[in-house]
């Protein structure tokens, strides 16, 4: 993974002293509340319902073993013993001390991580599939250019007060993870018709409030040419895009306004002034960070192994956490693991600081050192000899980290909710535990099969309900919490939003309801069918006739 | 130790022009989303024809004047334009064309100040990007408003060299946030070139 250098040491070091003296002029009433914001954002820093919450950054979803220990030794030591893992594959702190935060800062500064734009209104963290460089199916590693990405987006000056948030997603595989149609800039790699590396582009998506799927805004990119073309979308929004109304600052607003060929033609007549400009990556530049993203030393390996394969046999708990948290591997003899952080009852992608600790041991032992956090919340070891996965496996099952239910309806995407966010309208944990409690039967689990369920507590749509299989939205009814569902939504090359079924329900109607909404599914599913095709074969009449009857 | 808001590169000056305001306009109430919610419009209005009309033009020194009101006024402020006292100031949602298409060589400003009334209004940055790379303004770039120690760094990087901190805060303090970082990693318009063009990298 990338290594910083002196200069990105320097960085980081100097944005704690930033942060140190921003922290202090607030503290001794040189900042006012209204100056503080933005600067605290863009360090991460909320100030929430019980208590500040600090997003630190992991940029593109990598972490190293030594890295997730010191996010442990953090959580013990500033906060509760525990972090949470977010759909933007960061991590969240519930109770920091506002006081302590730049000495968490400098806590992570040691072992080169950071809470740089974490929030606020600018580029945020890049985010990009989490097997990348793993996945069978890839066709460019796009880490290299996340990291060229990262660093061209770190304090851009002209960019660091934009109308709203900005989110910019990479994805370099056939099957898209990265969810590149739902991201302000979503940069889809391929190789063109010379087998050159090429990029295609994709403006105005975003979730939250007015979920828009984006728009192609340029079919074919030269790679060269990322960044400065990233500046002439992100300057035509940063001069047009709405300042007087939060809820339509987003580029998605513009570009919807605007419409996708008078935007494309501003962004173009921009990118003549800015193209082949100083900020235009070269070869060699692009060598040097890719050097750090190389395939690991891996052992030449048999593709199949006769001690894990008795295990299958032999083990009906083993067997039934292989199908569903083993994924294939470019590299005969190694494959990719997901750990799971949705035990059934407890919150969605929480990790204590003891399993970090463990889920860094593992890493040592068996996945060379390197962990990564999908925007599923879960965590990952991604070169695992076939050999140690039966180790792995009961070590991770020791820890509540083996749950067999990946990519099953109990493996939630779930925001913080209520419970911790200022934001929220309604909890969000406590209706994923509900239903995770109401699907506990493993066997009936595996038989509903895929199924992706997202909850987000408000239209911020942290939780991406909108591309959820099944998607649970909290609103405010007259102060109390009730739950919109949608369903039809989709992550992936063939993105949908979902449609909302009907009005809202209790809380405690919630596990009522996705169990009818199963039960639909399980009537007149086709062999082999999921829940998201029969939806989309069948429309969402049926569903919301038994849902309603 | 001065007592002055205005930096200039990197000292605190006095400042030697007068600042010519446009008379207020009335704000504008709107209806939105069911609630009466009072806000100035940020993006959509330009001075009116009475703002422009009434504002009140200093005879003598040096004065920056609402753009506006200098091309209402271009013909009789040539004399001192010639003399140097002539300085433009305009706002970030202002555009920037009637003065591109009136002066040629909009270097016979020894200044322009952009004026922000919020301090997280982003479009400065632009605004001052452009004024330097593509409309090669190279005197005095001023930046005046709601501005704050904290965005300075980003300011300079964006080609301003001047400043006027807003008043209450302390224009000493806030000269040290135009250190906050040594080497910046992408390009701008006060280091042309990105840190790996700059430096040798591992």
């Amino acid at each position: 993974m990338y290594q910083y250098d002196v200069i990105d040491q320097t960085i980081v070091n100097e944005r704690v002293s930033q942060f140190r003296d921003q922290t202090a002029r607030y503290l001794n009433g040189k900042l006012t509340d209204d100056e503080f914001r933005p600067l605290r954002l863009q360090n991460g820093l909320y100030i929430q319902r019980h208590a500040p919450m600090l997003r630190i950054a992991i940029p593109y979803g990598l972490l190293s073993s030594k890295q997730l220990r010191k996010l442990a030794d953090i959580a013990d030591r500033f906060d509760r013993g525990y972090g949470h893992f977010s759909t933007r594959q960061n991590l969240q702190l519930n109770w920091p001390k506002l006081e302590e935060t730049p000495d968490i800062l400098e806590e992570l500064s040691k072992v080169e991580m950071h809470a740089i734009q974490t929030s606020g209104n600018c580029v945020r963290n890049i985010t990009t599939d989490q097997y990348a460089g793993v996945a069978p199916d890839e066709i460019i590693d796009p880490r290299a250019i996340a990291e060229i990405l990262r660093q061209w987006s770190t304090f851009h000056p002209e960019f660091s007060h934009l109308p709203r948030k900005f989110k910019i997603a990479v994805s370099g595989s056939k099957q898209d993870r990265a969810i590149v149609q739902a991201h302000d800039i979503g940069l889809e790699f391929y190789y063109d018709k010379e087998e050159k590396m090429a990029i295609r582009v994709w403006v105005g998506g975003g979730l939250g409030r007015t979920p828009i799927l984006g728009s192609i805004i340029r079919e074919h990119l030269e790679w060269h040419h990322v960044l400065t073309y990233c500046e002439a979308i992100i300057r035509v929004y940063n001069l047009h895009g709405r300042r007087d109304n939060i809820f339509k600052a987003r580029i998605k607003i513009l570009v919807k306004n605007l419409g996708i060929e008078e935007f494309r033609k501003q962004v173009e007549a921009e990118w003549l002034h800015l193209k082949n400009s100083p900020n235009t990556i070269n070869e060699n530049e692009l060598k040097r960070v890719a050097k750090f993203f190389t395939a690991m030393p891996y052992e030449k390996l048999n593709d199949q192994d006769s001690t894990y394969d008795e295990a299958i046999q032999n083990n009906r708990a083993f067997a039934s956490w292989v199908k569903r948290s083993v994924h294939l591997h470019k590299q005969k003899g190694y494959r990719t693991i997901t750990l799971s952080l949705k035990p059934h009852g407890l919150a969605p992608g929480d990790a204590t600081s003891a399993q970090m600790r463990i889920i860094a041991e593992l890493a040592d032992l068996y996945s060379f050192g390197e962990l990564r956090v999908s925007h599923e919340q879960n965590l990952i070891l991604a070169d695992v000899k076939l050999k140690d996965i039966f180790k792995v496996w009961e070590k991770a099952k020791a820890h509540q980290l083996a749950t067999p239910n990946i990519g099953l309806l109990t493996d939630i995407i779930c925001c913080p909710g209520g419970d911790f966010c200022s934001l929220a309208n309604a909890k969000s944990i406590p209706i994923a535990t509900s239903i995770q409690e109401a699907f506990d039967d493993l066997d009936y689990l595996h038989d509903i099969g895929e199924l992706e369920l997202n909850i987000s507590g408000c239209m911020n749509a942290c939780g991406h309900h909108h591309v959820g299989h099944i998607g649970i939205l909290g609103v405010d009814k007259d102060g109390s919490e009730w739950y919109q569902v949608t369903i039809g939504g989709k992550q992936g090359n063939d993105a949908s939003i979902g449609t909302v079924i009907g009005p809202s329900f209790a809380a405690d109607e919630m596990p009522g309801v996705i169990k009818k909404l199963i039960n639909v599914y399980i009537e007149h599913r086709d062999p082999e069918e999921r829940f998201i095709d029969t939806v989309r074969r069948l429309g969402i009449n049926p569903f919301k006739e038994y849902v309603y009857a | 130790m001065l007592n002055s808001q205005l930096i200039l590169n990197q000292s605190i000056i006095q400042d030697e022009w007068t600042f010519v305001p446009l008379p207020n306009a009335n704000e504008e109430v709107k209806k939105q989303a069911g609630k009466l919610v009072l806000y100035k419009l940020t993006g959509e209005s330009q001075p009116s024809e009475l703002q422009i009309n009434e504002t009140v033009i200093p005879q003598t020194g040096k004065i920056i004047l609402p753009l506006r009101v200098y091309l209402k006024n271009r013909n009789t402020l040539q004399a001192r334009l010639k003399n140097d006292e002539i300085s433009l100031w305009f706002a970030t949602h202002e555009i920037l064309e009637p003065l591109l298409a009136s002066e040629k060589n909009i270097n016979v400003f020894p200044l322009i100040a952009v004026f922000s009334e919020r301090f997280q209004d982003g479009r400065i940055f632009t605004l001052g990007n452009l004024l330097r790379t593509r409309y090669q303004f190279t005197n005095i770039l001023r930046a005046c408003g709601d501005i704050l120690q904290d965005q300075l760094f980003y300011l300079k990087r964006s080609g301003f060299d001047s400043y006027l901190i807003k008043a209450g805060k302390d224009s000493n303090e806030a000269l040290k946030a135009l250190q906050s970082f040594s080497e910046p990693y992408q390009g701008a318009v006060d280091i042309k070139n990105p840190v790996w063009k700059r430096k040798v990298r591992s």
